[in-house]
């Protein structure tokens, strides 16, 4: 039983991946480097119209023309950068799937590492000042109170 | 502890909400052109039909004028096509077209049944010079000056606010300059 399930969740986490690929099979390279690049690529790149779909997931027409786009630049010669960059210069940084580090994106990168290293210090703060109260002396009214509970221990 | 401290997770949470509720307010369909201010990439585009002439960015050079993308599969085209056949008419400036992703002779047909505003129109059919222009959907128009800059990128249909309000007087300012 345990099996069953377990080949189920793999089959679904394996399953979107390939029933919604769109590039047809007349779309393949026959090189067989420069698809495995191309379909790097079309993963990379979003699909303009369905937004966010990559070019990979949409079959939209115009994800068809920037796949054809894509495969014509690699039969030119271009590097993966250069393929990026030329759509990049007709469609912005919004083409890309995942935002470029720069100015205005850095705060989006950082924001993890910092709401983490912000939660730490502040579990670190919050742990000194607990061991801090644990380890104080007893001051007069405690000290009373704790021979008092003694005493009464003592009695019982 | 400074109970202060205790209050910066609400700040952050209200300064977190406030900024998705800007974002809630922008339209995630609109994408800025990249065109802006930047000369038409070169083109020679096939005519519609034998004879016709075709279009090429070079006929675009000389004057200010609009380059509008559409096509006869396009519902929203077919709406915005009265208003450019106004501006046709008015002569205000010249119109040239580029006929998206047409099945061959479609385009042809689609004019001749409601009108060709166009002084010239080329054929897109493989959807290569859309691209080249960062085209998202149609239609969508681009305001040329004389020297083959694109100077404004309109995405969706010119309606009579639009033409009235934005194109008009960026026509005015281009042909004072």
């Amino acid at each position: 039983m345990r099996l069953v399930s377990l080949i189920v969740l793999a089959l679904l986490a394996v399953a979107p991946v390939h029933a919604f690929t769109a590039p047809q099979p007349d779309e393949q390279m026959d090189d067989a480097i420069l698809e495995a690049r191309a379909r790097g690529l079309y993963r990379d790149l979003r699909c303009v119209v369905c937004q966010s779909q990559s070019i990979d997931e949409s079959n939209a027409p115009l994800a068809a023309d920037m796949r054809a786009i894509v495969r014509e630049r690699l039969l030119a010669g271009d590097s993966d950068a250069e393929v990026r960059a030329w759509l990049q210069t007709r469609y912005g940084d919004y083409v890309l799937m995942s935002p470029p580090v720069q100015g205005n994106t850095i705060l989006l990168w950082l924001f993890p590492v910092l709401a983490l290293g912000g939660g730490g210090v502040a579990i670190i703060f919050f742990l000194r000042g607990q061991s801090a109260r644990a380890d104080a002396p007893l001051d007069a009214d405690e000290a009373a109170e704790l021979a008092r509970l003694r005493d009464e221990e003592g009695q019982a | 502890m400074n109970r202060v401290f205790l209050f910066v997770p609400l700040a952050i949470v209200a300064v977190t909400l406030v900024y998705f509720g800007l974002g809630l307010r922008q339209d995630p369909s609109s994408i800025p052109s990249q065109m802006i201010d930047r000369p038409l990439p070169a083109f020679d585009l096939a005519g519609l039909e034998d004879g016709d002439p075709g279009l090429s960015n070079t006929d675009l050079l000389g004057q200010v004028s609009l380059l509008n993308v559409f096509g006869s599969w396009c519902p929203p085209c077919a709406i915005e096509h009265p208003m450019l056949m106004q501006i046709s008419r008015s002569g205000r400036v010249p119109l040239y077209g580029v006929d998206w992703r047409d099945e061959p002779g479609a385009g042809a047909a689609w004019l001749a049944r409601h009108g060709n505003p166009y002084q010239r129109v080329g054929d897109d059919a493989q959807g290569r010079l859309a691209i080249d222009l960062g085209i998202t959907g149609a239609p969508e128009t681009f305001l040329v000056d004389a020297e083959g800059r694109v100077r404004h990128h309109h995405v969706g249909i010119i309606t009579e606010e639009v033409w009235r309000n934005t194109l008009l007087p960026m026509i005015e300012e281009l042909e004072r300059s």
